[in-house]
């Protein structure tokens, strides 16, 4: 073949492959596949979702999760699908209905609205993809049918998410404050004094399922560096007040006040040396180096012989 | 004593909300067989632990006392007593960087008071897999968490902080239980007359039962004898 029909035939590849690349979008029907899975429990339980105005209903998505979810997931929904022997982490288990993120407390079921979120945006430094090409339909739809998978779901209520206060401003006392409580809370016995994941403790982390685990690295990754469970602010304010069911990340809840939990946020983003935020200009601009906190006196009463004396 | 029937019956009455007829299941927990050895645990890593043990505490997956007796056994009754109320809390202590005591029972919706003595965090993590599994940190001088559970279950407890910690939450439906202290010995009393399972558990030598019938207020006995496993 001379050039320009060879690129006329690479042209058709390379549009059908776009084609079947945009295929994510278009759903199957229960009639075009033979029976090979998943089955949750039968009969399958009338689940439903809610996020938003969307509702999803647990028997629309059979086909998608199976299309999409069950290499992974598994038949049962347990993380046991074919490729969950090579992934690390392991696939999450639904059937114990146990999960990483959530806008509620430790030990509580998620809202369908992190669950909702998690399919959306995907597992960071996981093989949980971003599956951002469904919609918002089908995401409801899936969220309803994992819900299938654990009896918890009937029996027990999703959790009340965490109140967050509003976010106060990035200073660099709010950072120095939050070195302290990183340092007083002993979150470097695992993430290290830099963040690093390289704490006396983390090489011997291991998940409830037994699984060697890490701790997250705060100061790997570029710009778009990600938490697990989102990439904002709030979201690493949620991370450590309702930590990470199912790993060795604990929640803060009780021994954080939630103000403080803002400067402990503010710190944390200044272990990720190598993201632009406006926590590293603040430390920046005080010349890199955070100062030792002070803990304020109590608010005095005007006499200068007022009960608030010198440092505590 | 013998009495006519009509001043049994009155003398019972009266003395009825005081003392019931009730019998008592005892007996002793052994093994048989070599124990693997406990391991000593290396706290180098918490020096602020490591200090507070002359010399370095071993793993408790097995403790013996003299005479082949088997400590940290669970003795309940699985079968045959009604579902009795929860008792006051029960506490669980981290001192040392070790859980005081290594098993606490505790009946389902019983309150738990976990304490933390120690001058380093640890996190409670029990690993349950019936009941919710949560994961809350302790810094030294906090109060205690307190936490109760609603279904039976035997849980595994640890601190991802310090992995040598491992303890257990036996939550039962019965608040007739013992855990075996050193002399291996165990005591079920308040017994009505019936028909009881006694059961005997070992976080890793397993669980035997055993049926006894209580017909009075006399003592039953029965032992358990668990065999060593090698490794």
């Amino acid at each position: 073949m001379n050039d320009s029909k060879k690129m006329m035939s690479q042209a058709r590849v390379g549009v059908l492959s776009l084609a079947l690349v945009a295929l994510p979008a278009f759903r199957l029907s229960a009639q075009d596949a033979p029976d090979v899975g998943p089955h949750p429990p039968q009969p399958l339980p009338a689940m439903e979702s809610h996020i938003g105005n969307v509702t999803g209903h647990a028997k629309d998505a059979k086909m998608d999760y199976r299309r999409y979810c069950v290499g992974c997931h598994g038949d049962l929904g347990d993380g046991n699908g074919e490729n969950a022997v090579w992934l690390d982490p392991k696939p999450r288990d639904f059937t114990i209905a146990t999960f990483k993120c959530r806008s509620t407390p430790t030990g509580t079921l998620p809202t369908d609205e992190d669950l909702y979120n998690t399919i959306g945006r995907g597992l960071t430094n996981s093989n949980m993809p971003i599956w951002n090409t469904f919609s918002p339909q089908m995401k409801a739809d899936l969220v309803a049918y994992i819900k299938t998978f654990s009896p918890r779901w009937q029996k027990e209520k999703a959790g009340d998410p965490i109140k967050i206060p509003a976010e106060p401003p990035v200073t660099i006392e709010s950072i120095a404050h939050g070195k302290a409580l990183f340092t007083k809370l002993e979150c470097w016995k695992c993430h290290g004094p830099q963040g690093k994941g390289d704490g006396p403790s983390a090489a011997t982390l291991t998940d409830s399922k037994d699984q060697p685990i890490r701790p997250y690295n705060f100061a790997g990754g570029g710009d778009d560096s990600r938490f697990k469970c989102g990439s904002t602010n709030q979201d690493i304010y949620r991370i450590f007040m309702t930590g990470l069911d199912g790993t060795p990340m604990p929640s803060f809840m009780d021994t954080i006040q939630p103000n403080d939990a803002w400067d402990l946020v503010h710190f944390l983003r200044t272990l990720q040396v190598h993201r632009h935020s406006k926590e590293n200009d603040v430390l920046k601009a005080a010349g890199g180096k955070i100062p030792a906190y002070e803990e304020k006196a109590a608010p005095a009463s005007s006499s200068p012989s007022g009960a608030s004396g010198g440092g505590n | 004593m013998r009495l006519s029937k009509p001043c049994t019956a009155v003398l019972v009455a009266a003395l009825c909300p005081v003392m019931t007829f009730a019998g008592t299941i005892s007996g002793k927990v052994t093994f048989t067989g070599t124990p693997v050895k406990q391991k000593p645990i290396d706290m180098s890593k918490e020096p602020s632990c490591a200090k507070q043990h002359a010399t370095p505490v071993t793993t408790e997956t097995v403790v013996t006392g003299a005479n082949n007796t088997l400590e940290n056994v669970v003795v309940y009754i699985s079968a045959g007593a009604d579902d009795a109320a929860a008792g006051q809390a029960v506490t669980f202590e981290q001192k040392g960087c070790q859980y005081i005591p290594h098993i606490v029972a505790l009946h389902t919706g019983q309150d738990l008071k976990v304490m933390n003595d120690d001058q380093t965090s640890h996190n409670i993590h029990p690993l349950a897999k019936v009941n919710r599994e949560w994961n809350k940190s302790q810094p030294p001088g906090s109060p205690p968490i307190e936490a109760k559970f609603d279904s039976p279950e035997f849980i595994s407890v640890k601190c991802n902080i310090h992995p040598w910690m491992h303890g257990w939450f036996a939550v039962l439906k019965t608040s007739h239980f013992a855990v075996t202290k050193d002399d291996g010995t165990f005591s079920l009393p308040n017994l009505p007359a019936g028909k009881y399972t006694v059961t005997a558990w070992h976080e890793d030598y397993g669980t035997q039962t055993a049926d006894i019938t209580i017909t009075g207020n006399e003592t039953k006995t029965t032992d358990f004898s668990f065999k060593a496993k090698a490794y």
